[in-house]
């Protein structure tokens, strides 16, 4: 049973022209086992609140605090939260020339597992989970997301949840780019992940369609970067009929 | 030895285009004569006989070089040589094995000017591989030329040891419809300059030239290329992929492909790609694309020069792959590319693992 805690967190960007502000104090809870879909316009902090919990150097903590089972989160470096338990599903995975899928994910489960997993067993882990997602077996030879479809990153990126076993796993717009059939096979992938290894889900998106296949037990609507309204499933219908006019501005 | 008295070698003050790069001081004395000369001849055969392959020391009278030269060293090696290190491979042969040649000086007893000579027969197919290990002052003309229809894979290793001077020319003629490929690695040693050159003396040829080096703090690594397209309907490539790391490491690029009046249909492009691992470190980057007809394909150039990508990094520990494995894999798949074009697991395994040490010595 895990626990990810976010207090007041406060979140600038450094520009030449000095800090903008963009989160303004977020508080959000989030055990192991729940769902919680954070829905907003564009530009309300969705991706800054993913981006500022796994560490991205862009991002200045202003203020506030995040502790996944009591520990100080934002004092670790990017590895380490990993290795606290703590995955984000980019919505932008980036290419790494030259390195394949197969040397990369063998290189973090080492990492995350203090050990290299026994090659035998790996390569059936790996097979299965490229299995479940539909993948191409070639498609462990090729580098890290380079010329990857849009579909093929986020299948990559489950797969990798499904492989590292996360305790809570941030998905900012899985959703994004994804045909029907690209979003059930990757909806099924994160359900899995919860059902297996009891996940701990932050589920960021625009729009209800995911949360067809992904169910929410909560929903927070996100603006101008804050939450400015939480509630059960029931709200993402609301935000379906009526868009985020209400909140914006506000 | 009349002729080594005759010579009238212009040695160069460091102004001169082709050596305003090169800190003079610290090739040895290859340049103007003066280092003293050892009596070792360090290349050797290593792997074992094959039917068609010949390996022998000639008298440099009886191989007159095909391709004078305007580089000192290279002169120098022409006239005072005392033998020619030949390798021929016989027409219509193909090579199962590579041709492993090999040089290791225990320690450096005095400067060495070795010639080479590589000669492949109509149709021959071959690989051939040689490696510099050790501790050496070497000034050495490696001169190739393939016959009519051949192909030959050319693989130089720089493994040296610190303090070695190394300046070369690895030269190579190719005759009508033969296909070359060098690769060129360049990752030990105090000062590293070779002239990688090519020079295309019969229609439907090509040429690939790729390399890679890694300088680390006060190493001089030096590739001046240069193709000579004079014939018609010749297609060359050039990719070279560096990193420097640490202070005073320094790596110069020259690509120099000139793209003469009658070579109507010449299709070349040329890349140059640097990564620089740490302050106080120096990379010059110079393609050079001169034309003289219209009638052409395609030629282009490109150089680039950065620095560790903060998004592959984060995007690397973000998975728990802490920094120096993150910047480890980044580096290793920067080299990737060319590395595993060399086609024996071996030798890519130990280059990648020279490649980690480099890295780590420079505190990554």
């Amino acid at each position: 049973m895990s626990t990810l805690e976010i207090r007041g967190l406060e979140v600038a960007v450094v520009t030449e022209k000095g800090p903008i502000e963009i989160l303004r104090g977020v508080d959000l809870t989030v055990r192991s086992g729940e769902t919680h879909a954070i829905m907003g316009p564009n530009g309300s902090g969705k991706s800054t609140l993913a981006y500022s919990i796994a560490g991205h150097p862009k991002y200045t903590i202003t203020g506030g605090t995040v502790t996944l089972d009591g520990a100080n989160v934002l004092d670790m470096k990017v590895d380490e939260r990993a290795k606290a338990g703590l995955f984000l599903a980019m919505q932008y995975p980036v290419e790494v020339p030259g390195v394949s899928v197969s040397n990369f994910l063998r290189t973090a489960a080492t990492a995350l597992r203090g050990e290299a997993p026994k090659l035998r067993t790996w390569v059936g882990e790996v097979k299965a989970a490229m299995n479940a997602l539909n993948m191409d077996p070639a498609f462990s030879e090729r580098n890290v997301n380079e010329g990857f479809s849009g579909g093929e990153k986020k299948r990559h990126e489950i797969m990798q949840l499904e492989l590292l076993k996360p305790k809570i796993a941030i998905l900012d717009e899985t959703d994004s780019g994804l045909d029907v059939d690209a979003l059930r096979i990757v909806s099924e992938g994160v359900n899995r992940a919860k059902e297996v290894n009891n996940l701990g889900i932050v589920l960021i998106t625009h729009y209800t369609r995911i949360l067809r296949y992904i169910r929410p037990d909560f929903v927070h609507v996100f603006a101008n970067g804050r939450v400015v309204e939480e509630g059960g499933p029931e709200l993402a219908d609301k935000l379906e009929e009526h868009g985020y006019a209400e909140y914006v501005g506000s | 030895m009349a002729s080594t008295l005759m010579t009238n070698y212009l040695v160069p003050s460091g102004r001169e285009e082709a050596w305003r790069f090169t800190p003079l001081a610290r090739l040895a004395g290859l340049h103007d004569g003066s280092s003293q000369r050892g009596t070792r001849k360090s290349l050797f055969l290593k792997s074992a006989q094959q039917a068609g392959v010949t390996a022998t020391r000639v008298d440099r009278a009886l191989v007159p070089s095909a391709a004078p030269s305007e580089d000192v060293v290279v002169q120098r090696v022409h006239a005072e040589a005392e033998d020619v290190f030949s390798v021929s491979i016989s027409a219509n042969v193909s090579l199962s094995e590579p041709v492993y040649l090999a040089r290791l000086q225990e320690k450096s007893q005095g400067s060495e000017l070795s010639s080479v000579r590589i000669e492949l027969g109509t149709n021959a197919h071959a690989v051939i591989i040689m490696e510099n290990v050790g501790k050496s002052i070497l000034g050495e003309d490696v001169e190739i030329t393939l016959g009519a229809g051949s192909t030959l894979k050319f693989i130089t290793l720089q493994e040296w040891d610190e303090g070695s001077v190394h300046a070369a020319r690895h030269h190579a003629i190719l005759n009508r419809d033969s296909t070359f490929q060098s690769i060129t690695v360049s990752v030990g040693g105090s000062l590293v300059r070779l002239l990688p050159t090519v020079e295309f003396a019969g229609p439907g040829t090509s040429a690939e030239l790729l390399g890679v080096y890694f300088a680390t703090a006060g190493q001089h690594l030096e590739h001046r290329i240069h193709v000579e397209h004079g014939v018609p309907n010749a297609k060359s490539r050039v990719n070279y992929k560096g990193a420097l790391a640490g202070n005073e490491a320094h790596t110069v690029w020259i690509g120099d492909v000139h793209i003469r009046a009658a070579a109507e249909g010449t299709d070349t492009y040329e890349l140059n790609r640097n990564l620089l691992l740490s302050d106080g470190a120096r990379a010059d980057s110079v393609p050079n694309l001169e034309i003289e007809t219209g009638e052409i394909i395609g030629a282009g150039h490109a150089s680039t020069t950065g620095r560790f990508d903060d998004e592959q990094l984060f995007y690397l520990m973000s998975r728990g792959i802490p920094m120096d494995g993150a910047r480890r894999l980044v580096v290793r798949g920067f080299f990737a590319e060319i590395i595993t074009q060399i086609g024996d697991e071996q030798i890519e395994d130990r280059l990648m693992a020279r490649i980690d040490g480099e890295l780590a010595k420079a505190g990554h």
